[in-house]
């Protein structure tokens, strides 16, 4: 009784595969869009790193020398533990990018949509990697000023570049998982800060474990932050290092085992 | 193909231990609108939500152009469009570049995408701001960008969950008229409110929803017949007992108190001789009365008498409230 076409099904389930990348690119152009129009995110994503870097090599770095292994620069040590710990702190984002987009209903109005399921989650996610990718190579160019230099030759700095975005895609399961648990983009800043406090300082991102206490000691030693550091480390100052990048890499697929199918099931249970 | 483009039988749907929607009937004849009317957390958006496949529901099917939402929610969705009550647009994205989102998300030609944004901007009168961010819009500009967000991809079925809530008296009246010139298109529409004068102007057939159900449904007509009755309203002077002249009235039907006890209303069956006989024992008894009209009921009163509660309790108040509302409402239909 009217002119409507019903699409043939077929022809739908045929096509799903192809407009799940398709519809990640596009969530992605959007996400990028956005980031473009609010500079002042990227500048103090960017200021950031930048002033931890500062600090760290011009106030502690005198007095953090005398714990570092003989010959090694403190600038050569702690550049690899600013380049996880920008990447880390820049995954935060995720988490308050999605309890935004839960809260203005542009999820809900998502999922009415004949888009793919995954498209939220792997459009941020490969936003987030674009803008993560240019801050870490800006980190990177930042440490040269300062006097960081690779001793292990332009591959393995590719190497390290390739395994930090690995690990801020695993981390972006994470940090979507808790922005759309909590719902609110302020409660998703504030619910992440413990977590980094955690993760980064109790790290060997910027100080060796050598000089903590035993349990902590214990602790630093065996966990992601520290672990990705140290393989990044080896990885631009040399020595024996597929080890490290296999101990670092395993991190990065446990926490997406873990996490990815956590985001999924929350995304499909909100709106 | 069914004659309804939208059908639902027996939809439930819990929260936990709540009900939200608690054996719901629908039924949307291809090419006309249906108003849902209802307070705030009367299951609305949850029906809502169920018909454009984002909640499955726990019991009951509902089919929208012969496709089962539960079973065929991709298929579903290349057919429905949805504008919610949050304005579901993206702020940092331009109008233009919201739309031409939706043309990618929805799967258009490639070539569709700008000619279809720029279609849409001008038919919305969104034009002069199709290049400016989305957060430098006004209230009835992001709603208005909603709605034709949500018509990118020429949906045939329309849901729209509270247009016009939190807009200001001229961005209703600016919304209805597009909502109007969308329907003269043959568009199958669902739409939600808590307006009784939006259901009454926009909707060809209304359900009144309360606690999860449908209470009554019908044409405006229809569900004002179903009073019976007329209003005589008299508007109270000063020093008149209030008390002693509701129960000399309550002889002629049913009577309540108005606002600060300044009016009685008194529901008859036949308006115009019960009017000459109130007046007639008003002169006798002398009482000071500054007006008294007859009036039809109004769908205020037909929801009152429904479900023995106002839909919106204080007019004034209507717009805060929904604000509120808004904020609150998945809260509001997963607590209740």
């Amino acid at each position: 009784m009217s002119a409507v076409t019903i699409p043939t099904p077929g022809v739908v389930t045929g096509h799903r595969r192809s407009t799940a990348v398709q519809d990640a690119l596009s969530v992605a152009w959007r996400n990028l869009k956005g980031m473009s129009r609010t500079p002042q995110v990227i500048v103090f994503s960017t200021i950031q790193p930048i002033i931890f870097v500062l600090n760290f090599r011009f106030v502690f770095g005198g007095a953090l020398s005398g714990a570092l292994p003989q010959g090694v620069p403190y600038v050569d040590f702690l550049m690899p533990g600013i380049f996880v710990q920008t990447v880390t702190f820049g995954s935060t984002a995720i988490a308050v990018g999605m309890a935004n987009d839960l809260g203005t209903g542009l999820i809900e109005r998502f999922r009415s949509l004949p888009m793919a399921r995954s498209a939220v989650l792997a459009g941020r996610t490969i936003a987030d990697l674009v803008r993560n990718a240019l801050v870490v190579a800006l980190m990177i160019l930042v440490g040269f000023a300062v006097g960081f230099r690779i001793h292990a030759g332009v591959p393995a700095l590719f190497g390290a570049f390739l395994l930090l975005l690995t690990f801020m895609f695993a981390l972006s399961w994470v940090f979507a998982t808790i922005g759309l648990a909590v719902g609110d983009p302020e409660a998703a800043q504030a619910a992440t800060f413990p977590l980094m406090a955690v993760l980064v300082f109790a790290s060997t991102a910027f100080v060796p474990a050598a000089t903590m206490p035993g349990w902590l000691q214990a602790y630093a030693d065996h966990q992601p932050v520290s672990d990705v550091a140290d393989a990044v480390r080896a990885l631009v100052l040399g020595g024996p290092t597929a080890g490290r990048v296999a101990i670092a890499l395993l991190w990065c697929a446990g926490i997406v085992v873990v996490f990815a199918p956590l985001a999924v099931a929350r995304y499909r249970r909100v709106a | 193909m069914s004659e309804n483009a939208i059908e639902a039988v027996g939809l439930v749907k819990r929260f936990r231990d709540v009900v939200a929607v608690d054996g719901v009937d629908i039924a949307v004849p291809t090419g006309t609108i249906l108003g849902l009317l209802g307070p705030n957390g009367a299951g609305k958006t949850t029906i809502v939500r169920i018909l454009t496949t984002i909640l499955r529901p726990d019991a009951g099917r509902a089919t929208i152009l012969g496709l089962d939402v539960a079973e065929r929610p991709d298929d579903v969705r290349t057919i429905i469009g949805l504008a919610g009550q949050y304005a579901a647009v993206d702020d940092n994205l331009t109008g233009r570049e919201n739309l031409i989102l939706m043309g990618r998300l929805t799967h258009q030609p490639k070539a569709a995408h700008t000619v279809r944004a720029a279609e849409l901007l001008d038919q919305f009168r969104l034009d002069d701001a199709a290049d400016r961010p989305v957060r430098t819009y006004s209230g009835g500009m992001r709603r208005r960008l909603d709605l034709a967000a949500a018509l990118v991809h020429r949906p045939p079925i329309l849901f729209l969950d509270e247009p016009t809530t939190g807009l200001d008296p001229k961005g209703r009246q600016d919304l209805w008229g597009v909502i109007e010139g969308l329907v003269a298109d043959g568009t199958t529409l669902l739409l939600t409110t808590q307006y009784l004068e939006e259901a009454d102007r926009l909707a060809d057939r209304i359900a009144v929803v309360d606690h999860g159900q449908v209470i009554a449904e019908g044409t405006a007509t229809e569900l004002k017949a179903r009073l019976g009755s007329t209003i005589v309203t008299v508007e109270l002077g000063d020093g008149v007992d209030v008390d002693g002249l509701k129960g000399t009235l309550a002889s002629f039907g049913p009577v309540t108190l108005g606002d600060e006890r300044r009016s009685i209303d008194v529901k008859v069956g036949d308006g115009s001789r019960a009017l000459l006989e109130i007046v007639r024992v008003l002169d006798r008894d002398a009482v000071a009365v500054e007006g008294v009209t007859v009036r039809s009921p109004s769908l205020d009163d037909v929801f009152l008498e429904l479900t023995g509660h106002t839909a919106v309790a204080d007019g004034a108040d209507a717009a805060d409230a929904a604000d509120a509302a808004d904020n609150t409402d998945l809260d509001q239909e997963s607590l209740r």
